[in-house]
């Protein structure tokens, strides 16, 4: 009878059928992409991750929420436990959000990591494929390996100091080894290198896959960020002017109207986009992603239908008063056309009033034509999240020639006015002289609500002190002076009790 | 000739259904239900009579029969007695000899009324042993817990026994019902043809079924056909249930002052001019009628009971129901002068159901008073419901409750088929020797439908009107079928060597159990039967399966009917667990002293019994956890989960997940320790027991984090941890008063839990690892209840609330616990536990003459809940809301004054100790009501559910979780019944 206790579930798979067929390798290679889109593989009410509401464990809203909240560009007003901690800056190693985000992060480079094990030159040979099917599966190989360092980037960047697990480490009962910001700085910067021969070229790849053009843009951000990673006087400007350069040389072309960038038919004659990270309300249902951007920066007042989620709006997000009132100044959008708020108040009065700041209406899920794209509850929808577009490496080219890089795509000026007159319309908007500090506010003025605030202020050293206030930045209506440990967020404690390598950030 | 009498019980009360048979024939008769008995045709000769009742010490007469000769006979409990018959794991032993903790009740002492799942039955009665009702919806089952459970993420529920038949557990690991389409399978048991309930508790009782046995087990015996003249029994038990506790809102007019007080023209504008009190149009007077006939009696060699139940039930939630049919063969034929005997049970229920949606609990709660519940301008069915600007559904308002029941229409149907052959043969060159063969199997076929009509507000959406998808309701339907089978043989030596006043009782035997469950999945559709896309199911037709192999032995040694030594071993394989770690070892050992019984006590007037009990025992668990965790697998994903690559036409990928999967994964064990005594005086009018125990489990399967990185989640069951339970428990039955015409007995039941996590770590000498729980409902993500070491399970993690100078709780305010002059997560503590210290069962009956009238009484003290009523509802922000709509709110807003939610306070972690009346009925006797003797009739009258007495101010004191939130109240029941025999 003792065969009889070997019970094998149905409807699974082995590892050896799943990647016997091209077709196995491409549905692998989705989950490793759709582990940053979706919070699971069962709808919208499943989670890859524990210990967190599954509507709150995809990767952008964990993520949108700790490079927002805690800036002069985002307040929300949801009681829910933590949230309000971004804010108010006092964040501890407790915090379920901060735990979800870490753990979403390392989930994708597990999730990477396995793909990347079974797709070596060797088992690619031993599973007999070749000609173009072992050209695809490797190109697969390059982006797993592209993703898994742009999650590494997202830790070494909020975390600093994660621990690290490649394709050679165990599933099981282990403890991974904390590494260092600065090794890890190496490492995203090896890795993004050794995969550029292996990747497709820039704008050559599918739709949503990452291509040369997405490790440029990465490379350009991570070095552009050299001196917060690295130290003072560690700054990689020339690196980071060069590989803007090389993305804004690849045939990417600024998308004439601003508003399309962020619409539910972005996906289609989007020439500005490099990588996004894609949704679809009906076949890729989560309560994550551009959903909950949409909904939480609505409410029933602001009549979600015109937004295409006539059966949302969840009355959260809103703009902190220097968005509007100082960052654009006139928000109308009539002269800057990124301005894209509505609602009558613009002062953050109550941090727990919806209605106490301007909506931020950018990301809608309307179609460019006007249409609302499909939502199966009037919820979900279908628009893309730009993970990296080119008018960012317009500005980050700017900025790191004004910081002493150099560079082989024209002046500063130069990259900083194409931003500037797209916004306009028109060149009204150009400027003939442009400062380090004036790179800040255009940066908030072009990718607000883009989740890149953050890492921004830290770049430019306003986060921590009280040379910036803004409205309740540490919970107090004039804003105080913030502590110079909360620019990197505490490892969560749940890992640092699972895994005794860890060692807690300074100062929590 | 013939034989007649009375068989009565020890209060002069007949005992419809006890039975009289003459020694070493089959021929007898029952007695009727004023407890006269006949058995004709007898040849003239003297007879050796035996009387039985069930929960009673048998009755031997010898007779000398010439014409009609009288015998009649005076039976006395033997719950009580030394000598009654107890049911242990594979076998019997008399109470006086057994050596683990086990309470027996009987159907006697059942409780009474309109009860129609079994748990019910027992709840109150039995020292440990907590029976807490999931809720008012009629079979919707209960969660037993026995000395607490072992486990945090494994099964805490016990291990179930009919009739021998071990039966799987109630719920899926997902916490869903085992059989789709009925609230919880026990439910699908007749409560009508459960003759007792055996209770093991130690782990010297319960290691014989090893791996299940963790939690305590439960052996329920069903009635069996008696000797003699077919009885008829037929009772009819018909009950109104009324909703009595209801939650303290605000009225229409309270709302209308406040918003006229504080609201904006707006918001003033949205006031309508009813008084409508949602949860009275919510809640109803439910009818139900319990009905059952039976007949048993005796053929030539077998005796046989057959049995039909029939039940009809409403919910005090509108539209809820339950129709119940159900049906019971039992057939024991004895062959070969009794050397074979064979028992066959064979039970057959089919439930039709009808599920109220439970939103509307909540929606009640929550919804506008001053508007009524009908609007003949709604386009929703006519149901008042809350528009946005645009004249479309408000999204974020709750919908109109009435709508919510009236609308939906969940119905389930369950077909399940249950039941056994024993083959017990007495080896006839060895009748010490027995060989016991038990074949069981469990099927059922469960099934329902959901529909939701296109104009229901609950289920339309304001999408695109173009847009087929959101023209609204909804059509669904799901198929379950379940496949258990048990096999199990043992042999059994049982011999006494009187030269070595020595007896020796041994048992060796294998079991084989199998639990299949197929599952087939559909698309769902809207009402006009539109395919709702991504609906359909990747997997159309799933299966889940696992396997348990068992084999076992049991000796016990009994030296000079004084000193008992028992021990047990029992292996179990579980298909769960890789072949390494498959198998695990569960032993046990007892020894039982009857210190009456020596000589220095042996001539005691008052004492009548004086035992000890000492025993350890080991146990393992491995149900709650998923079927294939060890094995590593991949599975595709939904339609409505897929990626996109690319822009042409096939750009949607599944995708190909990796399940997290842990090879190491064993068994949990848990090891006992009992010290128990067992006491009697004045002939056993006064008995009972006291037991102290200590449990330690380690390999605690329990959801823990592990390091990221390793595994395809981050929280996941594995073992890991320890847990510990010590815990003392006293009984007390007594018979104060006992004359011709008045009778007092009552049972008193004590017990003290205390119940701690002492590691959830697997790095050793970690300790500080926490693991959040207790979701509550208003803040997304947000849980009030940890596990942490040193504490007990889902201990509260709160604030500190700071009151004010005038006693109210200071919105916002919290003390600063770690004194760093921040109020943030570290400032959050853990307080008090949803799990009681002490629980107590009070019942007592008073007979006087025909009438009687008894009570069951329970109390729970040191329970704290979570009230999440008042911390979600109990804010001005829930009258004038943040979506533009007017609601309502708990009247806790007038002790706070709350402006905005403080989900953490522990201002909302109340007390929750707790005394209620279970129980109060009253009965009356008619004994033979026609001129011949064949009708007779007792009535009864009950109410269940009296009153409660507690401090806590929400619905209802007594929940598991300790998060009161949505919960369908309990009913108080009126219930007339009549039994009428033949």
């Amino acid at each position: 009878c003792k065969k009889e206790l070997n019970r094998e579930p149905i409807n699974t798979a082995t590892a050896d059928n799943v990647y016997s067929t091209a077709t196995g390798y491409k549905q692998s290679l989705a989950k490793v992409y759709g582990a940053y889109a979706l919070t699971g593989s069962t709808g919208s009410g499943s989670s890859d991750l524990g210990g967190i509401d599954a509507g709150t464990s995809d990767f952008l809203r964990l993520y949108w929420n700790a490079q927002e909240l805690p800036t002069d560009e985002a307040i929300c007003a949801w009681n829910d436990v933590g949230l309000h901690d971004f804010h108010d800056m006092n964040w501890t190693s407790g915090n379920t959000f901060l735990n979800g985000l870490y753990t979403r992060c390392v989930y994708q480079i597990t999730v990477a990591n396995s793909f990347i094990a079974q797709s070596t030159d060797d088992k690619i040979a031993a599973r007999g494929f070749t000609g173009a099917d072992a050209d695809n599966i490797r190109h697969y190989r390059a982006e797993a390996r592209f993703l898994r360092a742009f999650q590494y980037w997202v830790l070494m960047d909020l975390f600093a100091n994660p621990p690290f697990v490649d394709e050679n480490s165990p599933i099981g009962k282990v403890y991974p080894a904390q590494i260092s910001r600065a090794s890890l700085f190496a490492y995203v910067e090896s890795e993004l290198k050794a995969i550029d021969g292996s990747l497709v070229a820039a704008k050559a790849n599918e739709y949503g896959r990452a291509d040369q053009g997405a490790e440029w843009a990465l490379l350009a951000r991570l070095y552009l960020n050299a001196e917060v990673y690295l130290g003072s006087g560690k700054g990689r400007y020339t690196d980071a002017a060069t590989y803007a350069a090389k993305v804004i040389g690849a045939g990417y072309t600024l998308n004439t109207n601003y508003a399309n960038l962020f619409k539910a038919d972005n996906n289609l004659n989007n020439p500005e986009v490099i990588l996004s990270i894609n949704y679809d309300g009906v076949t890729g249902q989560n309560y994550g992603g551009t959903t909950f951007l949409i909904n939480s920066c609505l409410n029933a007042a602001l009549n979600p239908a015109a937004y295409g989620v006539a059966g949302g709006g969840w009355g959260g997000n809103r703009a902190v008063s220097t968005l509007p009132a100082t960052t654009f100044g006139d928000y109308s959008g009539n002269t800057d056309k990124r301005a894209m708020f509505a609602g009558p108040k613009i002062a953050n009065d109550d941090e727990s009033t919806f209605t106490d700041g301007l909506a931020v209406v950018k990301f809608t899920n309307m179609t460019s034509a006007g249409v609302a794209a499909p939502s199966p509850n009037g919820v979900f929808t279908s628009t893309d999240f730009p993970l990296f577009r080119l008018a960012e490496m317009y500005l980050t080219y700017s900025e790191a020639l004004l910081r002493g890089g150099t560079g082989t795509a024209g002046s500063a000026l130069d990259a900083y006015n194409k931003v500037r007159a797209r916004a306009y319309g028109n060149t009204n908007g150009n400027v003939t002289s442009v400062a380090l500090n004036d790179i800040l506010a255009e940066r908030s003025r072009e990718l607000y609500f883009e989740a890149v605030r953050r890492t921004d202020l830290i770049r430019f050293g306003q986060f921590y002190g009280d040379n910036y206030k803004w409205p309740w930045k540490g919970g107090v209506a004039a804003g105080r002076a913030v502590e110079s440990f909360r620019t990197i967020y505490p490892i969560p404690a749940p890992d640092l009790s699972a895994n005794p390598n860890l060692k807690q950030n300074q100062g929590y | 000739g013939s034989i007649s009498g009375k068989i009565v019980d020890e209060h002069n009360q007949p005992l419809p259904g006890a039975t009289v048979t003459i020694n070493g024939t089959t021929n007898g008769a029952a007695a009727d239900a004023d407890g006269n008995y006949v058995i004709k045709n007898i040849k003239a000769g003297t007879y050796t009579l035996t009387a039985k009742f069930v929960g009673y010490e048998a009755g031997v007469k010898t007779v000398t029969v010439n014409g009609a000769t009288t015998a009649s006979f005076g039976l006395l409990p033997s719950t009580k007695s030394l000598n009654e018959v107890v049911v242990i794991g594979y076998g019997t032993q008399t109470r006086k000899e057994v050596t683990g903790a086990i309470s027996t009740v009987g159907s006697k002492d059942f409780q009474t009324g309109t009860v129609t799942s079994p748990d019910q039955l027992i709840q109150g009665k039995v020292a440990g042993v907590s029976i807490t009702t999931t809720g008012g919806q009629p079979g919707a089952g209960s969660t037993i817990r026995i000395r607490q459970g072992a486990s945090l993420n494994a099964s805490n529920e016990p291990l179930i026994v009919i009739d021998g038949v071990p039966l799987a557990p109630g719920r899926n690991p997902d916490g869903t019902s085992r059989i789709a389409g009925v609230g919880d399978p026990i439910s699908l048991i007749d409560p009508n043809d459960i003759e007792s309930f055996t209770i093991l508790k130690d782990a010297a009782s319960t290691a014989i079924y090893g791996s299940r046995a963790s939690n305590g087990v439960i052996i329920i015996t069903t009635k069996k056909g008696t000797s003699g003249t077919p009885t008829i029994n037929f009772s009819s038990q018909n009950s109104i249930a009324t909703a009595t506790q209801k939650l303290d809102l605000l009225s229409g007019d309270q709302i209308r002052a406040y918003v006229n007080a504080n609201g904006n023209a707006a918001a003033k504008a949205l006031l309508g001019t009813a008084n409508t009190n949602w949860q009275d149009e919510i809640y109803q007077n439910a009818f139900a009628s319990n009905d059952n006939l039976s007949i048993s009696g005796s053929t030539k060699h077998m005796p046989y009971r057959v049995s039909v139940g029939y039940l009809s039930q409403d919910g005090i939630l509108k539209t809820d129901h339950i129709d119940r049919t159900s049906g019971a063969v039992r057939l024991s034929p004895r062959f070969f002068n009794d050397d074979l005997k064979i028992d066959v049970n064979l039970n057959g229920t089919y439930q039709d159901s009808r599920f109220a949606n439970q939103d509307a609990i909540g929606a009640a709660v929550a919804f506008d008073p001053t508007q009524p519940v009908y609007n003949s301008k709604s386009k929703y069915n006519g149901y008042t419901e809350f528009y946005d600007a645009n004249n479309l559904l408000n999204p974020n308002a709750p919908r109109n409750p009435v709508g919510l029941l009236e609308d939906k229409h969940n119905d389930g149907d369950a077909y399940r088929t249950y039941g056994n052959v024993t083959a017990d043969y007495r080896f006839h060159f060895l009748p010490q020797l027995h060989a016991n063969v038990n074949l069981g199997y469990d099927l059922a076929k469960g099934g329902g439908s959901t529909y939701v009509p296109a104009n229901a507000a609950q289920s339309f959406s304001n999408g695109n009107p173009n847009n087929l998808f959101n023209t609204g309701g909804l059509s669904s339907e799901y198929h379950q079928k379940t496949y258990n089978s048990v096999f199990e043989g043992y042999l059994n030596y049982n011999n006494t060597f009187k030269d070595i006043k020595s007896n020796i009782n041994a048992t060796a035997g294998y079991g084989y159990y199998d639990f299949r469950t197929v599952n087939r999945n559909f698309a769902s559709y809207t009402a006009a039967g539109v395919l709702v896309d991504g609906s359909t199911p990747t997997y159309p037709y799933g299966e889940n399966r696992y396997t348990l192999e068992s084999y076992y032995g049991r000796l016990i040694y009994t030296y000079n009917s004084k000193y008992i030594l028992a021990g047990s071993i029992r292996t179990d394989g579980s298909s769960r667990f890789s072949p390494e770690n498959r198998w695990g070892v569960f032993p046990s050992a007892a020894f039982t002293w009857r210190m009456s019984d020596e000589d220095f006590l042996k001539g005691s007037k008052t004492l009548s019994d004086l035992k000890m009990r000492l025993s350890y025992g080991v146990t393992g668990q491995q149900d709650g956890i998923d079927y294939y965790r060890y094995i590593p697998s991949y599975y595709l994903s939904d339609n409505t989960s897929k990626y996109q690559f690319g822009n042409g036409g096939n750009s949607l990928y599944n995708m190909y997940t990796p399940n997290a999967y842990d090879t190491s994964l064993k068994w949990e064990q848990t090891t006992a320790y009992n010290a128990g005594f067992d006491y009697g005086f004045l002939n056993q009018r006064i008995s009972g027991s006291i037991d102290f125990y200590y449990k330690k489990t380690k390999d605690l399967l329990s959801q823990v984090y592990l390091p990221v990185g390793t595994n395809f989640t981050n929280l996941i069951t594995t073992n890991v941890g320890n847990t510990e339970t010590k815990g003392v428990e006293f009984t007390i039955n007594a018979i104060p008063v006992k004359t011709k015409d008045f009778t007092w007995s009552f049972n008193y039941n004590v017990a003290y839990n205390n119940n701690k996590i002492t590691n959830l770590s697997l790095v050793p000498g970690v300790q500080n690892v926490t693991i959040a729980t207790g979701s509550i409902s208003g803040a997304t993500g947000t849980t009030v209840q940890e596990h942490a070491v040193g504490y007990a399970p889902y201990s509260f993690y709160v604030y500190k609330q700071v009151y004010g100078a005038n006693g109210k709780p200071l919105e916002g305010v919290y003390a600063d616990l770690n004194g760093d002059g921040i109020i943030n997560d570290s400032d959050r503590y853990l307080y008090k536990s949803p799990a009681p210290k002490v629980t107590m069962g009070f019942s007592t009956e008073f007979d006087y003459k025909k009438w009687s009238l008894s009570t069951v009484l329970r109390a729970s003290l040191g329970n704290y809940v979570y009230n999440n009523t008042a911390s979600n509802l109990g804010t001005s922000r829930n009258i004038i809301t943040t979506v533009g709509t007017i609601g309502n709110a708990s009247t806790d807003y007038y002790n706070t004054l709350f402006t905005n939610n403080q989900y953490l306070s522990d201002y909302y972690v109340q007390n929750a100790s707790f005394l209620r009346m279970d129980n109060l009925g009253l009965g009356y006797n008619f004994g033979h009501i026609t001129s011949n003797k064949h009708l007779t009739l007792r009535l009864n009258a009950n109410v269940q559910n009296v009153f409660v007495i507690t401090k806590f101010t929400g619905i209802d004191p007594e929940i598991y979780n300790g998060i009161d939130n949505k919960f369908y109240p309990r009913p108080r029941t009126y219930t007339l019944g009549f039994n009428l025999g033949f």
